[in-house]
């Protein structure tokens, strides 16, 4: 079992690899890999342990994840590759001709740990339900993830998940909000706001937890006490307080690092706030 | 010219619908999801012999798609059913990204397709939906002609790995193939062979055709017919060597003739073997309320508009 000082020596490493690969091609979605990258790493390091030699895309009897706001794949790359799913070098392919690491995830030429192709927001929740309904008609009793984006609530499809997860007791699913409070266009309360979050999933009948999102102890803490909520009837979902641009003083809490990548000034700064601790791929 | 007789005229729904709960008895991998039309969609007797495989999603396509897509995870093998319209522009996005880029194993089954859905109107009558779905990488497009065939293709998706649209209608049309067909995807079927035209036809004018034919026939017209149930892919072996026995081709189909079946056989005529072609199509109008046979005629989908089409199309025909 990793301690959370182990956990956060990968996410380091895991922030550098995501600075690096959108400095690498001069495109990609930095602000919000950086700020999940602590969840994705304590997902896949601490809660899920998949086996990642025996990818299969039933992934029968092993926790599966969904990744709904796909934007975010340079994070969700380096933590696959960081874990084992695939080469560390494949990291240096992201949004290249002829890349599997394609700019938003594809199961097109089977990257190992993908099973659904996101970017189109909105439909990750409805995936992942299908799953862990299949799941159930399996009688496999382990868990569905997902991750989205706080943005993306705003797409109706969710609204549509939700009322159906809940009404159907769909209970082996645990759900996470990246709610940074940002998007492209700016603050989310500004562009449109989700209003009072928790009083929304509460009354649509899920089972509702909060979280800091950057703070490994918490997110172990409370992935732990979400885990304890599954089978009771209600989906779980967990309101994940982060900040875009975690990690990276300049880019930290500020939307316009939400798409747009770092020139070679700045990121050479980013990185010498980023311990390299387990090897630059 | 009596090789096909009505045995009954019956809806091509109700061909989804007895084949579906087939299926659910056959393999326990089969599961249904249905937005609130289940008896529309005949899907009944499948919720009620297999409840815990019956997903009531409520009037919620989008959600239906993506948990079919996710069903397929674990090896489900989804049907996912609703009105031709709700089935793809409703939820064309959810359709491109998480079952034809995803290349999930969902079958999409939409009812009530083309103006013979009649009196709910344009809102309700999808004449998009071929177009729409053909143009997805990796979806099969299969649109079949009556009741038995309806049942023979539903059994077929069930077999086939990948997504795939199978569109049917509402009203109780003549149903003149055999019981126990075959029913081979991509595999188009020679119905009467003849040698001055081919009608390709599609769905609810399959029939149609093969009456023009009959009437053709009377003024010493070969018309040879074509049962295209799959639109994609597209038979192109057989409907090229039929083009190059008779020389000139009237597609007819209840949808838009941008995008249809039509479009298809032209863009493959044109780049291997183009002759004189009519299209016996909608001409780029929304529907309207009416009995369906008083909009076949309106909107120049009925007998007489093949019978004219193929008049046209033989004037064309160069000597």
């Amino acid at each position: 079992m990793l301690s959370t000082s182990d956990l956060t020596t990968i996410a380091s490493q895991v922030r550098r690899d995501i600075i690096r690969m959108v400095h690498g091609v001069a495109s990609g979605h930095p602000g919000g890999s950086l700020g999940a990258t602590d969840y994705l790493v304590a997902l896949y390091f601490a809660i899920m342990r998949p086996d990642p030699n025996k990818f299969t895309m039933d992934g029968t009897d092993e926790d599966i994840f969904f990744l709904s706001n796909g934007h975010i794949s340079p994070a969700w790359y380096s933590v696959l590759a960081r874990y084992g799913y695939f080469k560390l070098a494949e990291l240096g392919t992201f949004r290249m001709l002829d890349s599997r690491l394609q700019g938003h995830p594809s199961v097109l030429d089977e990257t190992p740990g993908v099973r659904m192709a996101s970017g189109s927001l909105g439909q990750g929740l409805s995936v992942a339900l299908g799953a862990a309904i299949s799941k159930k008609l399996n009688g496999d009793s382990h868990t569905v993830y997902c991750l989205l984006g706080d943005g993306e609530l705003q797409e109706g499809q969710n609204w549509e998940a939700l009322m159906y997860g809940a009404a159907k007791g769909v209970d082996n699913i645990i759900a996470a909000i990246d709610y940074n409070q940002k998007q492209i266009d700016g603050p989310l309360d500004e562009v449109l706001s989700l209003g009072d979050l928790k009083a929304k999933f509460e009354s649509f009948g899920w089972e509702v937890l909060e979280m800091n999102g950057n703070d490994m102890a918490e997110i172990l803490n409370q992935m732990t006490a979400a885990k304890q909520q599954l089978n009771k009837g209600k989906p779980v979902i967990i309101i994940m307080h982060t900040k875009m641009g975690f990690g990276v003083d300049f880019m930290y809490d500020n939307h316009a690092w939400h798409g747009v990548p770092p020139n070679d000034e700045e990121a050479e700064r980013a990185l010498s706030q980023l311990t390299e601790t387990m090897g630059d791929y | 010219m009596n090789k096909f007789t009505n045995l009954g005229s019956k809806d091509t729904r109700s061909g989804f619908g007895e084949a579906l709960v087939e299926l659910g008895r056959e393999d326990e991998n089969i599961v249904a999801l249905c937005a609130d039309l289940t008896g529309s969609l005949k899907m009944n007797d499948f919720a009620r012999e297999f409840p815990e495989r019956f997903f009531e999603v409520g009037i919620a396509e989008a959600n239906m798609i993506g948990l079919a897509a996710g069903m397929t995870i674990g090896g489900k093998i989804p049907f996912t059913g609703t009105f031709a319209n709700f089935s793809t522009a409703r939820v064309y996005d959810q359709i491109r990204q998480s079952v034809a880029y995803s290349q999930k194993n969902v079958k999409i089954c939409a009812s009530h397709a083309g103006v013979t859905l009649g009196e709910d109107g344009a809102t309700h009558q999808s004449l998009e939906d071929i177009g729409m779905m053909k143009m997805l990488p990796y979806m099969t497009v299969i649109n079949p002609c009556d009741f038995n065939q309806t049942r023979a293709a539903t059994l077929a998706v069930a077999k086939h790995v990948g997504p795939v649209y199978l569109r049917f209608g509402r009203p109780k049309v003549p149903n003149f193939t055999p019981t126990d067909q075959e029913f081979v995807i991509g595999k188009s079927l020679m119905l009467e062979e003849g040698r001055d035209v081919t009608i390709f036809a599609t769905g609810h004018l399959v029939w149609k055709a093969l009456e023009a034919c009959k009437i053709l026939a009377e003024d010493g017209i070969q018309a040879e017919v074509i049962n295209i149930h799959t639109i994609k892919p597209l038979d192109d072996e057989a409907v090229l060597a039929s083009v190059k026995k008779t020389g000139c081709v009237v597609s007819a189909e209840e949808h838009m003739r941008n995008g249809g079946l039509g479009d298809s056989i032209a863009q493959l005529l044109v780049r291997h073997h183009p002759v004189p072609m009519e299209m016996v199509a909608v001409d780029d109008k929304f529907g309207e309320s009416g009995k369906p046979e008083e909009l076949l005629a309106k909107y120049g989908l009925d007998t007489p508009d093949i019978v004219d089409a193929v008049r046209q199309v033989i004037s064309r025909k160069g000597n």
